[in-house]
């Protein structure tokens, strides 16, 4: 292609990712490396139906001098994403001197808000991710081979899980688990203990996100895998049936190897999203046992007074721990680019 | 025969105009546009204050339990996109702190000597808002249940436990307690009712240094560990309406809960009658010896924004004025709230948030980083009451993460 025509064939995207990639990027990495101005304050008398009370409030005239000319805050630097709703160093070094075993000092870093997303976000995302391959090819070599007829509604049901809106279908399943629904009550008449609540323990509660997480997905990966199998030669399948392989034979050293590389598309795809883990956590009203590092940001920008920079700190340290997970499925993916 | 076709012209003008001027509130021209949550009371607000709209007055609201998301965002601009956010004692403070709503003396001046000055908010001298109903969190009781075990109705949170003992004792109920425990901001209000109710001090005075690792602190943690012991499991999951709907099922017989609630657990809708007759509200409830009772009073008031023209701020004043005038008292908005509005008559639904205020309650503070700490607070309390650290260690979490937000948000250094 001449360099003019690839200018213009690739303008348009060019544009599109500067546009909602770079600058949403750099916005970030700057509110990031700022926090907010000193906020004068003063003692006032704040009187209502309720009678007067001694109290305080922020001095607008001091505090507009001190902002003007500074818009974006008093610079930090690295300030932010050390403090203690991040990385904590401090609070870590001070876990790493006062613990004794390991088992004290992961539950030390397991009470630092940033180590404790982490800690669920990592489990979800590794143990997700593969059980939506594993899954997703399952489902599509079953649908696969299911008689012409059948196929389409088979093709239908598969999908519902990724049409359902994640919210929706996350409080489906919370009802479900309740002590009183029918997920719930199975449970406890399954474990004898009726006592038995999924949404009062923290480990069956990640069970639940993590199932969730899977039923949601395997869709995706399904239909992927649905489309790659059409593309199987079904010369090299027969002559392998010749040579006397069995079913299993055949998947194992015809379609699996024929799949790999979307299987890498996959992965991709699964570890991206996992790691963003937030609407179930929403939905199943998880975040006393579990948080993830999407729902950390919601919930600075969601109180009565908006975290920014505290926001703004996390989104980039999602965005490094998204391209650090990325990164060996990457090179793999540049080693086979560069084999071909 | 023209010159008296003119005449006829124009006093049909005169006529509409006059019509007009009366249903306008007294308003001449301008943009109305109000943000604020949406529940039965507040409902009833932007629609009497719309009804002041006409072909030069525009009215428009955006009523939304998201308000808090959006109203700062919507103020800020210039002119702004809202002229006016019906807001609570607690979230006029992001509208303070980031200087978007303007002080009303000259409009009330002008406009507003008819106003009780009961309901004027003053902040430092100014007013900043005009409060028109009012909010506590107070006990409610199945009459039923405490009659067959014999207890007369709790005052205080000890007297509460010692009634659901004997509920679960005598089998009547495994769970008779309810709170809107969910984790986050329900939770840390029930900590913030249970702090005050101790008569605890969030802050040193004067300053946004946090004081809350204290033996007043432990004690509020511990009775509220203590009331989870007697709620259903899932109570860290439970805001306000999975409380409702645990009362409603019948499984609850002791809480405390919003007085805008009570009217929905007392009508026929949603559950039985043994339910519904039986429930009864009663006052605040103490906790250990200190005289405060363990709530906060809440107004829910509306303001003016700053950034808008003097002819629209004139306008929302006298159309919020409208919408919040002794003329949208009726039976059906009566029972509605706890109207601080001249003319209201109290209802029995309404009989707690008058015992909290007759009690000497306090109001919720309004405190410009109060909310940092409401947020830190939300997020430290559900691993002590499930066990997993004491209480002094999710004390010292709550300050640690609000001294780490209040350094970035500029209030300390």
């Amino acid at each position: 292609m001449k360099h003019k025509t690839f200018f213009w064939f690739v303008l348009p995207s060019t544009l599109a990712m500067l546009l909602f990639i770079f600058l949403p990027l750099i916005s970030i990495i700057v509110q990031s490396l700022y926090v907010a101005h000193d906020q004068v304050i003063v003692s006032v008398e704040n009187c209502g139906p309720f009678g007067c009370t001694q109290s305080t409030m922020v001095d607008q005239e001091a505090t507009e001098a001190l902002k003007s000319g500074h818009p974006f805050g008093q610079f930090a630097g690295a300030d932010i994403f050390l403090d203690r709703g991040h990385l904590a160093v401090a609070e870590v070094g001070q876990a790493w001197d006062g613990s004794q075993t390991w088992r004290e000092f992961g539950a030390q870093m397991l009470n630092l808000p940033f180590y404790k997303a982490m800690s669920f976000t990592l489990t979800f995302t590794f143990v997700v991710t593969p059980l939506v391959i594993l899954f997703g090819f399952a489902i599509a070599v079953a649908v696969n081979s299911a008689v012409k007829v059948v196929r389409g509604p088979l093709i239908f049901f598969s999908l519902l899980p990724m049409m359902i809106t994640p919210l929706v279908g996350a409080l489906i399943l919370f009802w479900m688990v309740d002590a009183r629904g029918i997920v719930g009550t199975a449970l406890i008449s399954l474990s004898g203990d009726p006592s038995l609540s999924v949404k009062a323990s923290t480990p069956l509660m990640w069970i639940m996100l993590i199932v969730y997480g899977v039923w949601h997905s395997a869709p995706f990966a399904f239909i992927v895998y649905y489309a790659g199998l059409q593309t199987v030669n079904s010369d090299t399948l027969e002559a392998a049936q010749i040579d006397g392989a069995s079913r299993a034979q055949r998947i194992r050293y015809v379609v699996v190897p024929h799949l790999l590389p979307l299987t890498t598309f996959i992965a991709l795809m699964q570890l991206m999203d996992n790691f963003r883990v937030f609407e179930p956590i929403v939905s199943f009203a998880a975040s006393a046992h579990a948080t993830s590092l999407s729902w950390a940001i919601y919930n600075d920008l969601g109180g009565e007074t908006r975290q920014l920079s505290s926001a703004a700190a996390t989104s980039v340290l999602t965005v490094v721990c998204i391209i650090i997970l990325l990164t060996p499925v990457l090179i793999r993916t540049w080693r086979d680019f560069g084999r071909k | 025969m023209y010159m008296w076709k003119k005449v006829a012209m124009t006093t049909a003008f005169a006529a509409l105009a006059g019509t007009t001027a009366m249903a306008s509130c007294g308003i001449d021209a301008g943009r109305v546009s109000i943000v604020g949550n949406e529940f039965p009371a507040i409902q009833t607000v932007a629609a009497a204050a719309a009804a002041c709209g006409s072909d030069a007055v525009e009215v428009k609201s955006n009523l939304t339990a998201d308000h808090q998301k959006i109203n700062l965002a919507g103020m800020q601009g210039n002119p702004a996109e809202y002229t006016t956010a019906i807001i609570a004692n607690s979230s006029i403070i992001a509208l303070m702190n980031d200087d978007v709503i303007r002080p009303l003396d000259d409009l009330i001046a002008a406009h507003g000597a008819d106003i009780p000055a009961k309901q004027l908010i003053t902040i430092n001298g100014k007013v900043m808002a005009v409060a028109f109903m009012a909010n506590a969190q107070t006990l409610a009781y199945r009459a039923d249940v405490l009659k067959e075990i014999g207890v007369e109705p709790p005052k205080s949170y000890e007297e509460m436990l010692a009634a659901a003992e004997m509920i679960r004792e005598k089998g009547i109920m495994e769970n008779p307690i309810g709170g809107a425990y969910a984790a986050g901001w329900n939770l840390a209000e029930e900590f913030v009712n249970m702090y005050i109710g101790t008569g605890g001090e969030f802050f040193t005075p004067g300053t946004a240094e946090v004081s809350i690792n204290n033996e007043k602190g432990v004690a509020a943690l511990e009775m509220m560990k203590s009331l989870t012991a007697y709620m259903n499991p899932d109570y860290l999951t439970h805001d306000s309406n999975g409380t409702q709907a645990e009362w409603e099922a019948g499984n609850v017989a002791l809480m405390s809960m919003w007085g805008s609630r009570m009217g929905n657990l007392m009508d026929t809708e949603g559950s039985e009658p043994v339910v519904y007759e039986n429930t009864m509200v009663g006052g605040p409830l103490m906790v250990g010896d200190s005289g405060v009772p363990a709530t906060t009073l809440w107004w829910d008031g509306w303001t003016v924004a700053k950034n808008v023209s003097d002819e629209d701020a004139t306008a929302t004043f006298l159309a919020m004025k409208e919408g919040t005038g002794p003329s949208i008292l009726n039976d059906t908005t009566m029972a509605e709230a706890v109207w601080m509005i001249d003319g209201y008559e109290p209802t029995p639904v309404s009989a707690g948030v008058f015992a909290a205020i007759a009690a000497g309650s306090q109001p919720y503070p309004m405190l410009p980083f109060m909310g940092l700490l409401h947020t830190a607070a939300g997020d430290n309390i559900a691993d002590f009451l499930q066990g997993k650290e004491s209480a002094e260690q999710a004390l010292a979490d709550i300050e640690a993460a609000y001294t780490a937000a209040a350094t970035e948000n500029g209030f300390l250094k």
